[in-house]
């Protein structure tokens, strides 16, 4: 048990409904880690309490309609509960988020494949 | 990163999860409200060095050791950081022991809280709808899944974690396991055993 089984498929389901997994890798793809370790270090440094973070992902969890029987949406929960306590919490607004992903875009759209993509590069 | 691709300009494309992480990542560095080596440390810890085998040390003593069995029972907190394993959102922690006539099980209705500091980041299942539902309404059903029976008599309780209050389970030492060691007993404790779904493993002779 020390180390995860390879032969077991992540995530396998067992039993309809009940979705199960083995010591499977923690997160599936670089986006989750970093806005895991974002809000991670956001509580750290006080912004908000670790109360307000659970009721605000426990809303938005409970608002969506589409339950999300396999637990994979988690980490999309996770980033909208980090979009609004930083839009409460820091001087950055909501505005502020969709303008700076507008410019990611660009960014990438005007930077080669297997390049790294900086902010700007669309104007260079 | 698994989202970039091609796009008919030869130029590279983002999916919008990607593009909503890096605007707040840039935004949050830029004003100092977060460090990236911070970050990236944080990352490494939970993907590398925090997770179950933390709390099967825990288990594996109590096993061993009756007076930090009753001091566990009774200050879960304080016993887990002379481990060395303490919360970072300043959680407290209750353990509750599995016995012949209790079986505890650990749920988050609301959202996914986690003795992390103990058993790092929780799987999967323990996030998704259905086991957040059922886990309370169930739990006999959910156990059966797991692959866990237990006798008629065997009183089920099931515990609702909290931002504040995270529960770890105690689980009942194997039968014919008192000629192990401390570190052959912590390899017989599951994660699953630790949240209530499943049971220690037994002893291979």
């Amino acid at each position: 048990m020390n180390q995860p089984d390879a032969s077991i498929p992540e995530n396998k389901i067992r039993f309809p409904g009940q979705p199960r997994d083995n010591d499977g890798p923690v997160f599936r793809e670089p986006w989750e880690a970093q806005a895991f370790a974002m809000a991670v270090s956001l509580n750290t440094s006080g912004l908000f309490t670790w109360t307000q973070w659970t009721e605000t992902i426990g809303a938005l969890i409970a608002a969506d309609e589409r339950a999300d029987t396999t637990g994979e949406r988690y980490y999309e929960y996770w980033l909208s509960a980090l979009e609004q306590l930083v839009a409460a919490n820091t001087q950055i607004s909501l505005d502020q988020l969709t303008t700076r992903k507008c410019a990611w875009d660009r960014a990438a759209r005007a930077t080669p494949h297997g390049e790294v993509i900086e902010l700007g590069r669309d104007k260079m | 990163m698994p989202h970039d691709g091609h796009d008919e300009d030869e130029g590279s494309t983002l999916s919008e999860t990607v593009l909503r992480v890096k605007a707040l990542e840039s935004l949050l560095v830029e004003k100092n409200y977060v460090d990236p080596d911070t970050l990236d440390q944080l990352i490494d810890i939970y993907e590398h060095k925090v997770g179950p085998r933390n709390g099967a040390r825990v288990v594996a003593r109590a096993w061993c050791d009756d007076a930090f069995r009753q001091r566990l029972l009774e200050d879960a907190t304080t016993c887990i950081k002379e481990f060395g394993f303490e919360g970072r959102q300043g959680e407290h922690m209750l353990v509750k022991e599995n016995t012949d006539t209790i079986h505890n099980m650990v749920v988050c209705t609301l959202c996914s809280c986690y003795p992390w500091p103990v058993l790092g980041l929780p799987p999967v299942w323990y996030k998704a709808a259905p086991y957040r539902a059922r886990a309370v309404a169930e739990p006999r059903a959910v156990l059966a899944e797991f692959g866990v029976t237990l006798d008629d008599d065997t009183e089920v309780r099931v515990w609702d974690s909290t931002a504040e209050l995270r529960y770890l389970i105690l689980p009942m030492r194997p039968k014919n396991t008192e000629h192990l060691s401390e570190q052959q007993l912590a390899d017989l404790v599951t994660r699953d055993s630790m949240i209530g779904t499943g049971l220690a493993l037994e002893a291979t002779s």
